[in-house]
Formats: C-alpha cells, structure tokens, sequence
C-alpha cells in the first residue's frame, strides 16, 4: 500500500512536465508562430518580427523551454502577454471562485443524487423508479450550458431571486454564496444524474446480498437496515465514482464560468485561449491536470481507505 | 435485434427521434421555409407568426429554416468525428492490445493521461492551435475520441486474443497483422458499433459547446451551439433566441442517447428472453 502511494505521487511531477511540455511546444506550433497568431493576419511582417522580439520568441525553441523551466522552478510563473499582469496572482485570486464552484457541484450532486438514486432502487419498478429514472435520463443528456441558460431564465429573469452574472465579492460571503447557487445547481444537477445511476445500481446489488438478508430476517426495521448497513457498502462505488467525475466537472466548471461571467480558473483559461495569451495557457493547464491528478489521488486513497477488500488485495 | 429495440418505448422513441433527425438534415433545402443566411433587418426579432414559424432572429432571419440547416452541420460533425475518432481508436486500440507487452503498457499510459484531461479543454486547446472551423472542429473532438475508443476496444479484443483459433492461426505462421485484421477487427465491430452511437450524441453536445463558446462554427454558418450564443446576448428581452435551438440540440442529444441505450440493452445476451 504505501510503495502503491509513493509510486502514485511520483507520477505527479512527471504528467505535469508531460503536459506542459505538450502545451508548450503546441502554442509554437500555430500556424505563422504564436506572435502571429497575437497580432492578426493584418499586421505586418517588422510588427511580427518585434513582438518576437521582446517576447523571446527568436531563441532557439530548446533555449525557450529550458528558461520556460527554469523560471518555473524559481516561481515565476510568467507574465500574461494581454495584461501584461503575473500570471501568478491571477491564477490565485481566481482559484477560490473555482474551487468553490466545484465543492458546491458537489454538494448538490450528493445531496439531489444520493436520495434519487436510493427511492429508484428501494421503490424499484415503480412509479417512483420510472419518474425517478426520466429525471436522471433528462439530467444527463441535457447539455450543461442549456441548463445553465434554462436556470437563468427561471430564476434570473423571471423570478429575479439569483444574479445571472459574476461571482460575486469573497469578501462578503453573502453576496458570494448568493452568486454560487445557480452555476454550482446547473453541474450539480448534471451530476446528480450521474450519482443516482450509480447509487441505484450498487444498492440493488446490495439490497439483495445475504448480509442485508440477515439483517432482516433479525427483525430489524427496514429504515434500519436501509441506513445502517445497506447504504455504507452501497455508497463505495459512489467514492470511486467521484475520482472519475474529476474531468466532467472541471470541464463542466469551465462551461459554466463562461455561461455565468464567473471569475475563475475555466473563464481565465477559455479568454487566453481566444487570445492566444499562452504564457497564461501553459502555467494554467499544467496546474489544472496537477489539480486533477491530486485530487484523482485523494479519492484512490480515501477509496482504498474505507475498502477494507482493497487494502487486504 | 429489431424486435427487442422496438419493444422498449424509450429506444422506440430514440430511433424515431434519430430518423427524424436525419431525415430532416438530408432533407434540409427542401424542408427550409426560407433561406437560413438571408437577413431582413426590417423584420428583427419577430415573435413566431405564419411566415416565420419560430420568428425571426436579430438579423432577420428565419429560426425555423436556421435551425433545419444547422442540424445538417451538428448531425454532420457528430457523425464525422464519433466516426473518425472510433476509426482511429479502435485500430490502435485493438492491435496495441493485441500485441501486448510493452506496447499495450505504453498505449495505456498514453491513454491515461490523454483522458485526465478534460474533453473540452482538450478540444479547445486543438482549436486554438488549429483555428477554428468546422473541420477543425470535427478534427479536435475526434483526437480527443480516440483514446476512449481505444480503451473500449480493449475488452473485445482481450477477450479474443486468447482463443484457440488465434493460437492457430499463429501456428500455421500468420503474422501478426494478417491475424488482427482479419480476425480480431471484425468481431469487434459489434459491440464498438453500439457505443458508437452514444458517442454520436457526445460529439453533437461537444460541437455545440465549442461553437457557444467561439471556437467552433462561426456565425452566419448556423449551428445549433452559435445560434445559442447569439441568443443568449438577447436573453433579456428575447429568451426565445437562445431557448429554441437548444430545445432542437436536446432534442437531438436525447434522441441518439435512447437509441444508444436501447441498442446497447438489445445487444446484451444477459438480457435476451
């Protein structure tokens, strides 16, 4: 077990390089170089030769990646070429509108799916089964920005009860949370359909295993056994689920953010990449896969951790 | 197969959902009441009336006859893409695993870090190098397709790698080639056509999302996903700009999602009666 922890954490440092060193080489591979690909089909061939220039872009590609590095590993995470602001700073402010967004997706995902999944698999084949499995089909095949657009409608425009642009001043944790509600609902909901499908399926197994059976047949009340015994082992799989979520929900983070005007990391990214700001692009989607692959670690662990039958394997 | 497809109601309704969508992509010019690109500003913003049956667009243009054609484009590069990326994955996919060893180890390596990317992040970074445009954007998400088709091939083709007639055939002196090609490829067509079609309804989804966002097809080229976009700039006054073509892509995306479903089910030998 702990040789498999050592050897997961070391593959960290080793995707990230993969990853940075793909963006890096891919923001050179643009059509007309990245300075180009900055200043538009119209500029002309002296404005392009000066802003390579004064953005390093004439030295040797090798000599670029090797400074690239170098700078990174000393903390400097570049300067936005759009803004001419560090990319740094930036990144931190955005990140607690991001990480937010995300816990909140979470919440409501759990909270919406865990019981829709439960009421379809204990009420199974009935009524509630079949509304409750429309519901999940509907929250899966929804595109995520229509639903986003669809909430807005709703609850912005026609019931003005939350705000349809921003995230709001962390300073005031009201304002923040009043900002968070309808993007974090949008993802939540789309994962919740998610959840419910897999609660549904491991309960079934459960509900019918020999360990529920004894229980019953111990007289205990079916709440009881539901709760107690039936759903600690039901929701293991809802865990290893989460790991696999990861990518669907950051990307769906990006959507929304996008969709709500939301300050954070997926907005950041998605304006660099229109402007092809690729110092920020490369620092960026190397710390998003090094937040992926943390937290896809994180959820092996506490996975392996409330699986005794991992641990003992 | 069609029997038990047809016996369950919510593939029924996939099926026709995805006929009727096909239908009406192939059949587009003919269905079209007007033309998608031609703008009348005289009439902007009109609410749905006889003449133009879900109103007009900011420009003047008919929705209905936008929205008929740009089924043409999100169909097409649902298509496009599944297919190419299901193509190309499951080739390399199927031989890599076939071969083992070394090579399989390293294509899953390779296809794990590819897929703790994000898909969308995937497609937009392919599209900022690239540029934007509808092969591109067929190009993009089908890059990003290839290793999951890659990894799904990879049940079928474990299965039979270790069959006896594989074993013989390599025994008569068969190359390694000549054995994935004309042994382990078409057996696995089966089970790789029926997640295809779930596939399909991903990349139309992908499209329109890359195109809402401004990396995809650019207006006036219509699609479901810009049509959306431009909507959503008038979401304040007209809701209905945005509100109805994605109405037509949820459509869409459930349509072939049920079939998938109900494909898969009928496929599925433990469920045959």
């Amino acid at each position: 077990m702990f040789t498999y922890v050592i050897r997961r954490i070391a593959m960290v440092p080793i995707v990230l390089l993969v990853v940075v060193t793909i963006v890096f080489f891919a923001m050179r591979m643009v059509p007309g170089g990245p300075a180009y690909a900055l200043l538009g089909s119209y500029a002309s061939a002296e404005a392009v030769r000066q802003l390579e220039i004064e953005l390093g872009l004439d030295r040797p590609v090798w000599e670029q990646y090797g400074s690239f590095l170098n700078d990174l590993l000393h903390g400097d995470l570049g300067t936005s070429i759009f803004n001419g602001r560090p990319v740094g700073p930036e990144l931190a402010r955005a990140f607690p509108y991001t990480g937010a967004l995300c816990l909140a997706t979470i919440v409501w995902g759990l909270l919406l799916g865990v019981p829709l999944g439960a009421l379809t698999a204990v009420r199974r084949n009935s009524f509630w089964d079949y509304t409750g499995r429309v519901v999940s089909l509907l929250g899966l095949t929804v595109p995520p920005f229509y639903l986003a657009i669809l909430l807005i409608v709703a609850f912005s425009l026609k019931l003005k009860i939350f705000p349809m642009i921003g995230g709001g001043e962390l300073s005031n944790p009201l304002d923040f949370l009043h900002h968070l509600v309808l993007p974090s609902l949008t993802n939540g909901i789309v994962m919740s359909a998610f959840v419910s499908r897999t609660v549904r399926a491991s309960l079934l197994e459960v509900l019918s295993s020999d360990y529920v059976r004894t229980a019953r047949s111990k007289g205990l009340r079916e709440g009881h056994v539901l709760v107690r015994h039936a759903m600690r082992n039901a929701l293991i799989p809802t865990v290893a689920f989460l790991g696999v979520y990861m990518t669907l929900l950051l990307g769906g983070a990006v959507v929304v953010e996008v969709v709500f005007s939301r300050t954070g990391w997926g907005r950041v990214l998605v304006n660099a990449m229109k402007q092809r700001d690729f110092p920020v692009l490369q620092v960026g989607l190397m710390l998003f896969s090094a937040i992926v692959v943390a937290v896809n670690l994180l959820v092996d662990m506490v996975y392996a951790y409330i699986d005794p039958r991992i641990r003992y394997s | 197969m069609w029997r038990a497809l047809v016996r369950n109601h919510t593939s029924l309704l996939g099926l026709i959902l995805t006929l009727i969508l096909i239908l009406v992509a192939v059949l587009a010019p003919i269905i079209a009441p007007r033309d998608p690109l031609k703008q009348s500003i005289r009439d902007k913003n009109e609410p749905p009336s006889v003449s133009n049956l879900l109103g007009t667009d900011r420009f003047g243009r008919d929705i209905l006859s936008r929205i008929v054609y740009a089924s043409r484009i999100s169909i097409g590069i649902g298509f496009g893409a599944a297919l190419l990326g299901a193509a190309i994955g499951t080739v390399l996919g199927a031989f890599a695993t076939y071969l083992g060893g070394r090579t399989e180890a390293a294509m899953l390596r390779v296809i794990d870090v590819m897929m703790s990317f994000p898909t969308l992040l995937l497609c937009l970074l392919i599209l900022t190098v690239l540029g934007s445009g509808l092969t591109r954007v067929m190009l993009a998400i089908a890059i990003a397709f290839i290793p999951r088709f890659a990894r799904l091939s990879r049940g079928p083709t474990l299965a039979l790698r270790e069959i006896e007639y594989i074993e013989a055939a390599r025994a008569v002196g068969a190359s390694h080639l000549r054995i994935a090609v004309r042994h382990i490829l078409p057996n696995i067509i089966g089970p790789i056509s029926v997640m295809l079609v779930m596939w399909i309804a991903t990349a139309i989804r992908i499209e329109a999302t890359l195109s809402f966002l401004g990396f995809g097809v650019s207006p006036p080229t219509p699609t479901w996903g810009n049509m959306i976009q431009e909507g959503f700039r008038a979401i304040t006054h007209t809701p209905r700009l945005a509100l109805i073509p994605g109405f037509a892509l949820f459509l869409a995306v459930l349509g072939f999602n049920l079939l998938g479903d109900g494909l898969r089910d009928a496929f599925d030998p433990k469920l045959r009666v």
